[in-house]
């Protein structure tokens, strides 16, 4: 039905008849170049659908004549990184512990790569930021059961804690209550309270420190030595430090002496490159708990 | 303000009683393109643009070659964004990325100086600056000196294809390559060493994004100045739009003054009507401010979106009133307020000492200056300090509390320089730096390669929190050895 166009009055133009709150749009033609843009979109897009994934199907999808997958793109890239950083790797697999601080392009890249394999691998139990919890340690304080020089701290990461591997580090906190254990009820509560004084905290008004000091003579200075100080070859704890892994309260402590501790931390050398695990010891150590 | 109604719009709107023929269906739907044939003109604004055109292209083109020395192991070139060692370099001046904000000042600067151009003269940033303008001249130059002018061109185009004409066709379109092809070859010159590049280029040694840009550069140079020309202003370009919200009624205006030009005739025609003092315009209706237009505009029609302002109407219409023997300007640089004012009989108004003209060079002006004073008080060593936030501290055996902070010493300079690590307003602090094994006293002293930066863990402790705040202020300082220079920042010790 051939309608009679209304035309605009200032421009002489013919409107679409389309108008709102009184003003009428003008009837202005696109350019031809515009629809053949928009015709070779069309075009394009068919091109890429035969070329590309990108139908969804049921249960699978278009593959695509190229077989193109952004898989292959992220292993590409992964392998491109690889091969980046190959010379690097090869310098820190080169370099002994003690001299990677020495070079600031390989402890920045040592760093870099301990922190990104520490987030991965260490951050569940210790904590992203290293603080760790009760019973996964600090790694950003200065006590360290079995050591917190970089070689230390290398040999823990590699092979762990308690893990069953006979290369990893063995002490036993064995308990000493309960019916079969060598120290009644009422002097562990005695010897947890002189623990309690070696590290300067508040003790029972009533407790019997030179008692409990007698007992942990007897019992716990094997390995924790006579002053408290803890053994590093044993993963004896410095009882005088502050910092304490279980809990330094009574209660606690009462629990620890009558139960044992035996926590465990897997090896990693089976898991990791050996330029990961120095990675590794080398960001604990920059952590500030280094030694 | 109906009497400011533009001849054309007045026209029309005296039609406005007979109905329109045209159907809705028989409309198009798209529009094709209207080829336009621009004749060559002579004039005093032409002139103006040719040496526009020269300079800008010249700079463009040769400014990558100017060398400019900056000692050992620094680029040799004037202007070089290098992007792969994160600097800038303009002349004397190097920025950092971090000194990014002197492009947010010269962008301003840049917003505010058209603004003021609009404001003064209209569009002439489209009709004299603006690079689609400028490629497209010189595009339409080399069309003109293969095909010939206007007459030439629309002869040959409406004849048969001939083996000549063929030919002419291919010439243009190669030398318009060649433009093209150069225009992207000397942008990849500004992100690397020009003369290096250009023998890589030539010899197929250079990276391949660079061949990439060039061949990305060429496509659009050749395509929008070439093929699109004055539908890049029409239909893609914002700023017709934009400026027309900016202007106002003194701003000078490439005008069609009306009062004088209308009602027009041929000139015996006008001649006749004068002696019989008739009314009489001085526009014979030649057309050559039209077919001047680059963008294909009929200035007499009032201002629109697709005149931009560049002049060449005026200079042809000068050269016919010179020829008709009437005064010069019936198409020139003028503002609304004229019109109405002559025809009242007033004096005609220029008022460039405007609010709104007083008000944008202040604005640049400020601005220039901050960046100015930014420039010149900027420093050659920084210092930034972040404190760890997880954790925040973190208590040691002993009971002291440690912080800390990632320490970034930034040397600006071109030389190796070393600097001496310190706290100050925390007593008893022990500072320590991750892989700074020299001190001097207490402090770790930090070397700091040429023009780079250097970034070390530093762990703060504080043998007595009790005797702390639970935040107290901490002061950084580096010290360099011989010079004596000092930076501090101040961040936070948490003990509690």
């Amino acid at each position: 039905m051939a309608v009679q166009p209304e035309i605009d009055h200032a421009t002489g133009r013919s409107t679409t008849g389309h108008e709102w709150d009184g003003i009428k749009e003008l009837n202005s033609p696109l350019p031809k170049w515009w629809l053949y843009i928009f015709y070779a979109t069309i075009v394009w897009s068919i091109g890429y659908w035969v070329v590309y994934p990108s139908w969804p199907l049921v249960t699978n999808y278009t593959k695509g004549v190229f077989g193109y997958a952004s898989r292959h793109d992220v292993t590409r890239e992964l392998d491109a990184l690889k091969a980046l950083r190959a010379e690097r790797a090869a310098a820190l697999a080169r370099t002994p512990l003690e001299d990677i601080s020495k070079d600031p392009t390989l402890l920045t890249f040592a760093l870099a790569q301990g922190k990104a394999a520490f987030g991965d691998n260490c951050a569940p139990c210790h904590g992203l930021s290293a603080t760790g919890s009760r019973s996964f340690p600090n790694l950003r304080d200065d006590t360290w059961l079995w050591g917190g020089g970089i070689g230390d701290i290398h040999q823990t990461i590699a092979f762990g804690i308690r893990n069953g591997d006979d290369r990893a580090r063995q002490g036993v906190m064995p308990p000493l209550g309960g019916p079969n254990g060598v120290l009644k009820a009422d002097e562990i509560v005695t010897v947890a309270n002189f623990v309690r004084s070696l590290s300067g905290q508040s003790t029972r008004p009533n407790a019997d420190l030179a008692k409990g000091k007698e007992l942990f003579i007897a019992n716990c200075a094997a390995c924790h030595g006579e002053d408290g100080r803890g053994n590093r070859d044993l993963g004896a704890p410095n009882l005088t430090s502050r910092n304490y892994l279980y809990g330094s309260d009574e209660k606690t402590i009462i629990e620890t002496i009558t139960q044992g501790r035996g926590g465990v931390m897997p090896g990693w050398v089976t898991r990791l490159d050996e330029t990961t695990v120095k990675s590794l010891a080398v960001y604990v150590h920059a952590l500030g708990g280094g030694q | 303000m109906s009497d400011l109604l533009s001849p054309a719009a007045r026209k029309s709107a005296a039609e406005v009683e007979e109905p329109h023929a045209v159907g809705a269906e028989d409309e198009p739907l798209y529009e094709s393109r209207r080829e336009i044939y621009q004749q060559s003109v002579k004039g005093r604004l032409r002139t103006i643009k040719w040496a526009v055109l020269f300079v800008c292209l010249g700079v463009y083109y040769f400014l990558p070659f100017v060398r400019w020395y900056r000692g050992p192991n620094q680029p040799d070139q004037a202007v070089l964004v290098d992007i792969a060692n994160n600097r800038f370099y303009f002349f004397f001046i190097e920025i950092w990325p971090q000194e990014i904000y002197y492009f947010t000042g010269l962008l301003v600067m840049a917003a505010l100086i058209l603004f003021l151009m609009n404001a003064v003269a209209g569009r002439v940033w489209c009709g004299y600056l603006c690079p689609q303008t400028v490629w497209t001249d010189l595009f339409t130059t080399v069309e003109r000196w293969v095909e010939g002018d206007r007459r030439e061109r629309m002869i040959a185009d409406s004849q048969p294809m001939s083996a000549a004409k063929a030919g002419r066709k291919i010439l243009k379109h190669v030398l318009w390559l060649m433009i093209a092809w150069w225009t992207g070859g000397a942008w990849v010159l500004y992100f690397a060493d020009a003369p290096t590049l250009v023998k890589d280029l030539a010899t197929f040694q250079a990276p391949m994004v660079a061949y990439v840009w060039i061949g990305i550069l060429t496509f659009t140079t050749y395509s929008l100045a070439g093929l699109m020309k004055e539908q890049v202003c029409l239909y893609m370009c914002p700023w017709p739009r934009i400026q027309a919200a900016l202007t106002d009624q003194y701003a000078l205006n490439v005008t069609y003054r009306y009062d004088r030009g209308e009602p027009r005739m041929s000139v015996k025609a006008a001649a006749k009507a004068r002696q019989a003092e008739q009314p009489a315009g001085d526009c014979i209706d030649c057309r050559q401010c039209v077919v001047v237009c680059p963008t294909g505009v009929d200035i007499r029609d009032g201002a629109q979106l697709g005149c931009i302002q560049c002049g060449l109407c005026i200079d042809a219409c000068n050269s016919v009133m010179t020829k008709v023997n009437r005064p010069l300007g019936l198409i020139a640089y003028d503002n609304d307020v004229n019109i109405e004012r002559r025809r009242e009989g007033l004096d005609e108004v220029y008022p460039i000492v405007r609010t709104r003209t007083v008000l944008y060079v202040a604005m640049i002006a400020a601005v220039g200056l901050v960046m100015l004073y930014g420039l010149m008080t900027r420093s050659f060593t920084d210092l930034s300090v972040l404190h760890d936030r997880n954790p925040l501290f973190v208590q040691l055996s002993d009971g002291s509390v440690r912080n800390s902070y990632t320490v970034r010493i930034l040397n600006k300079r071109p030389l190796h320089r070393i600097f001496v690590l310190a706290v100050d307003e925390l007593p008893l602090a022990k500072l320590t730096a991750v892989g700074v094994t020299t001190t001097s006293g207490d402090w770790p002293v930090v070397d700091v390669g040429p023009d780079s930066t250097r970034e070390v863990i530093v762990h703060v402790t504080a043998a007595k929190p009790a005797d702390l705040p639970a935040s107290s202020r901490v002061t950084f300082r580096i010290t360099e050895l011989g010079s004596g220079e000092k930076v501090s920042v101040s961040d936070h010790f948490i003990s509690r």
